[in-house]
């Protein structure tokens, strides 16, 4: 996107959130009585940090606990045991409303993510009035309208789309869409759960190039939660493998993909296939 | 060495109605697949592979759509035509299908032991004996390298991981000695690691039975590791056709170009300092609705290489380089 002023913001030094020992463990229900028989350590201790500006990414493959651990970032799910600390406070002794104005999330899914019954102008408005709410005073409909297509803007959309439905909208689009919802709250972090693996390839380039333009004028900082090690590659500057629960391995993207540690990770790698023809026999 | 062709697409074109519109899902399309060769069909969501998976063996709905011009021939023998009865003889017998989902493939609630006897029961002319059809089980779950065959013919699909129950699946579809396999997005529901392995699986086995494969994918990546050959869709036709390196290295056509410059892995390694000022080359736009495409080339509103030439009449596939087909009117240009 062209429209967007980027004054490239660097990675800092100020940790924006720092996850301490973070377990999620669900129950596994036997019997009438719902008796516990077992848990599943979905989260089993995980610890991690990043900086302003950073983007950080959870890699592995499903069951691994990545998404777990994203809804557990945005209070989506209460976790079991640990601390997750937002500029050195707490989450879990901020109220719903200011928690949602500094850590937003953007889902896998375009389709079930947006209401369908309503308008594209309610679904961004809506987020944009409770925002222009909290910073206090009476909040009228022609801010509220103008703010939104200021949004649509930002996000590459077109500002006549007010009144339209997420069924008329493909994929792409209403992951923009998603994406101006989530910016409507003014975030300094964005949890962005698989934000392109349901996109097509051409499509898919678009929207990472979007991420990485609002992050360089918004200065947000991403907990990008992928499986696609390509494109994990191509837009994190830190990276966290996940395994059973559990980081196997951690460190910038150089480190992991270069010097790989792990045999997990390795094997993750190897099993990426390139987009190089093999020589024929 | 001239090497037979096994299944020939010729000028496929299929509608789909739906709210009374119609839908032209695929476009004058034709394939060949040869002996021994595995053919990669790639595109995005909606351009018409997977349709193309369907009409070969005759599997779409007579409610919702039909073929409305073209031929389908297997060995020199138009399948369109054929009775349902004598396509049965064809339809998983000498061509074998695998899908996307393994898991919604197999019927939850038989073992996976009798739904390959099911199947060998349908393909297999003599009357195997109870004896006979556990040991020929066995041997088709060891084929696919399934681990512990004996407790896996009991199993139900709920009990075996996604990799496994793709594994079943392929046992299936090789279950009648079929000639041609088409794979239609076989690893797509799977983690990399296990793609890994079904995809080695497939490979091994192409070559093993001597199988000629229709490999059908969004993933560029796979096509490179496992084609030698491969066809490009946009808007329900194809708009390149080349050897697995040709499309690679020489992408004629400006979509097929765009999409590769768009893969995040073809992305140049840049070095630490340069990362700030990292992008895509993405393609502009987006893939047109079925039910309204654009006039001409179906490619023009979103071509870096547009003129206006393009925009009144749909090219043709032109022969570029030998056997490289384009349909492009400005391909072989000096750009």
């Amino acid at each position: 996107m062209s429209g967007i002023v980027s004054n490239q913001q660097p990675v800092t030094d100020a940790t924006i959130l720092k996850v301490e020992d973070l377990k999620k463990y669900f129950p596994v229900e036997r019997g009438v009585f719902r008796r516990i028989v077992d848990y599943v350590r979905a989260v089993d201790g995980i610890s991690f940090e990043i900086k302003k500006g950073e983007i950080f990414a959870l890699v592995g493959e499903s069951g691994c606990g990545k998404t777990t651990t994203a809804k557990l970032i945005v209070r989506l799910l209460e976790a079991t045991g640990g601390k997750i600390l937002f500029y050195g406070k707490d989450i879990s002794s901020l109220r719903r409303t200011e928690l949602a104005r500094k850590i937003q999330i953007i889902f896998q899914d375009p389709f079930a993510s947006l209401n369908p019954r309503l308008t594209i102008g309610t679904i961004i408005g809506e987020a944009v009035r409770h925002r222009l709410e909290a910073a206090g005073g009476k909040v009228n409909g022609r801010e509220i309208v103008e703010k939104t297509r200021e949004l649509l803007n930002k996000v590459g959309l077109p500002s006549n789309i007010l009144n339209e439905y997420p069924h008329q909208f493909s994929g792409g689009q209403r992951q923009r869409i998603g994406i101006a919802r989530a910016l409507a709250m003014e975030p300094e972090l964005i949890v962005a759960d698989e934000p392109v693996s349901s996109l097509d390839i051409s499509v898919q380039a678009q929207i990472l190039n979007l991420l990485l333009d609002l992050r360089d004028s918004l200065g947000l900082s991403y907990v990008l939660i992928a499986h696609d090690l390509n494109v994990v590659r191509f837009l994190s500057d830190r990276i966290a493998v996940m395994y059973r629960g559990r980081i196997v391995e951690t460190g910038s993207v150089e480190m992991v993909y270069e010097h790989t540690g792990h045999p997990y990770t390795k094997s993750l790698l190897e099993a990426i296939p390139t987009a190089e023809p093999q020589p024929t026999e | 060495m001239v090497m037979e062709n096994v299944l020939e697409v010729k000028n496929l074109s299929v509608e789909f109605y739906k709210g009374g519109k119609v839908i032209p899902a695929l476009r004058d399309v034709s394939i060949t697949l040869k002996k021994n060769e595995v053919l990669g069909i790639v595109g995005e969501s909606g351009c018409g592979k997977s349709t193309l998976a369907l009409s070969i063996l005759k599997l779409i709905p007579e409610r919702e759509g039909k073929v409305v011009s073209g031929k389908i021939l297997f060995k020199g023998e138009e399948l369109l035509s054929l009775s349902d009865k004598k396509l049965l003889k064809v339809r998983g017998d000498k061509i074998s299908i695998i899908f996307q989902d393994p898991f919604t493939s197999l019927n939850p609630v038989f073992r996976v032991g009798n739904q390959i006897a099911e199947s060998l029961a349908l393909h297999r002319k003599e009357n195997l004996s109870t004896h006979q059809k556990e040991k020929e089980i066995i041997e088709l779950l060891e084929l696919v390298k399934m681990p512990k065959p004996k407790d896996t013919m009991l199993a139900y699909p709920h009990q075996l991981s996604g990799g496994m129950q793709q594994r079943v699946m392929i046992a299936i579809a090789l279950s009648s000695n079929p000639e041609v396999l088409i794979a239609d997005e076989p690893t797509t529901a799977l983690d990399v690691t296990i793609q890994k392995e079904i995809l080695g699986l497939l490979t091994e086995l192409q070559k093993k039975l001597g199988l000629s494969v229709v490999l059908i994918t969004h993933d560029f990546g796979i096509v490179a590791q496992t084609c030698q050959r491969v066809s490009v869709m946009y808007a329900g036709s194809i708009v390149e056709e080349a050897s697995t390196s040709e499309i690679f290295y020489s992408p004629l056509h400006p979509y097929t170009r765009g999409l590769l410059d768009s893969l995040p892995s073809r992305e140049e390694p840049v070095g630490f300092s340069q990362r700030e000022k990292r992008r895509l080359k993405a393609i502009s736009g987006q893939v047109p609705d079925p039910s309204s495409l654009p006039s001409g080339c179906k490619f023009h509103p979103r071509c870096p290489i547009v003129i206006e030439k393009c925009k009144p009449e749909e090219p043709g596939l032109r022969e570029i380089v030998e056997n490289h087909w384009v349909r492009c009117i400005r391909a072989g240009e000096v750009v």
